[in-house]
């Protein structure tokens, strides 16, 4: 397990691993936004929080057709399947190496973006625990959506139709967690929900992933 | 202990393209499947492999013990030789990746990106994979495609020296390795499948 998450590491850091592609998207995204609304300073503030939550999600989002895909490709996962590796483990690790590859990065760099955005100084910390909590679900989903589009040529784009809907429940607390701090709110019970939506999706998708997959090898 | 297969029949899409196949391989034996193309020995390495259900019939002995060889080989063209071998090892739980390396003439190669490698020599490291996994039974899909006349040797070697080990082999191949085998003809069983009609995953 340990050896395909440093694999999965190594080979998103070399040369095409896509390192970084969806920090750059995140980042165009947000300049984008102040050139579509205007440069009203406090709509921008006033949006910020929903903004900065839409934009790590698509990054996300960005990154997962190759998740499982390139695996299939070339065989891998044939072989991962024949492996002493449970294929649900298989799932969880190459979704923990997809978050601290893409997700992570996100979290890191939000502050930053806050900024272009004119977030409100109140809300940093509460976005940065929001995404923190938020992103491990996004990659988890992401990977049960890569798991039921494998082996599907030009599977990116049902990929994105599948997840898109599953990740609402994070989306909503998320950006509604972040909101309520910029405003100077209790952003307490949607932290919280969102957590419990992260820990439950955490703990059931790979098993549903896992048995996806199973049947996609046939 | 050995690998039993009973009866089984094994289907692709919901068709049905073997059925009634039986046999036994035991320690230090190897079994060479012959067929024309589409005949159904991938599909038949395959369900012994477990990567997909028997229509019917059983597979035993083979949970845990196999270790699989397909037309792909499972490489990261970003790794290196030995990082991929590495990796492969790691995932079986084992560490020497040098007797396997040696094996298979890659000693020069283990620090060249697999992505810069020949097709002969992707195949090689493919076939050197088997070596790291420690695993007793291998189950071979056209081993030898894209391998030259030396490579062909080498690979026969290994197998024999696994066999001698104890280890078993089922190969699915065109050619003469001159491997002492007991030779499967699938073609036999397709007339078999062709009475069973029904697909009863045509659903899927």
């Amino acid at each position: 397990m340990r050896a395909l998450f440093f694999r999965d590491l190594a080979l998103a850091l070399r040369a095409g691993g896509g390192f970084g592609l969806g920090l750059a998207f995140f980042l165009i995204v947000v300049v984008l936004v102040p050139f579509s609304v205007g440069a009203d300073v406090t709509l921008l503030a006033r949006i910020a929080p929903g903004v900065l939550w839409l934009g790590a999600l698509l990054a996300c989002l960005l990154s997962l057709d190759r998740l499982l895909a390139v695996d299939w490709e070339d065989g891998a996962l044939d072989l991962l399947a024949t492996s002493p590796l449970p294929l649900e483990g298989v799932v969880a690790v190459k979704a923990a190496a997809h978050w601290v590859t893409t997700g992570l990065p996100l979290v890191v760099a939000a502050p930053l973006f806050g900024v272009l955005l004119n977030l409100a100084p109140a809300g940093y910390g509460t976005l940065v625990l929001s995404l923190c909590l938020g992103t491990p679900a996004l990659s988890m989903i992401g990977a049960f959506g890569a798991a039921l589009t494998v082996g599907i040529k030009r599977g990116g784009l049902l990929l994105s139709l599948l997840v898109l809907p599953l990740y609402v429940p994070t989306l909503i607390f998320g950006a509604e967690a972040a909101r309520r701090a910029a405003e100077g709110l209790d952003a307490t019970t949607p932290l919280m929900l969102l957590a419990g939506v992260s820990g439950a999706v955490l703990a059931l998708m790979p098993f549903a992933a896992g048995a996806v997959l199973r049947v996609n090898l046939r | 202990m050995d690998v039993t297969v009973t009866d089984l029949a094994v289907g692709r899409g919901g068709v049905p393209l073997l059925a009634g196949v039986s046999f036994v391989l035991s320690p230090g034996r190897a079994l060479v499947l012959r067929g024309p193309n589409g005949s159904g020995k991938t599909t038949l390495l395959r369900t012994v492999a477990g990567l997909q259900p028997a229509l019917a019939g059983t597979v035993s002995g083979a949970e845990e013990r196999i270790a699989y060889a397909a037309h792909a080989d499972g490489l990261k063209a970003a790794l290196t030789v030995s990082e991929n071998l590495t990796f492969w090892a790691a995932v079986f739980g084992q560490s020497q990746i040098t007797p396997a390396l040696a094996a298979f003439d890659l000693e020069g190669l283990a620090t060249r990106r697999a992505g810069a490698l020949s097709a002969g020599q992707k195949r090689r490291l493919g076939l050197a994979r088997l070596m790291v996994t420690g695993r007793a039974v291998w189950v071979l899909d056209e081993p030898t495609v894209s391998l030259d006349a030396a490579s062909v040797t080498r690979f026969a070697d290994a197998v024999r020296a696994h066999l001698a080990a104890g280890g078993m082999a089922l190969i699915a191949t065109h050619i003469d390795l001159g491997i002492e085998a007991d030779v499967l003809d699938v073609t036999g069983f397709q007339t078999q499948a062709a009475a069973l009609g029904h697909a009863d995953e045509a659903f899927l």
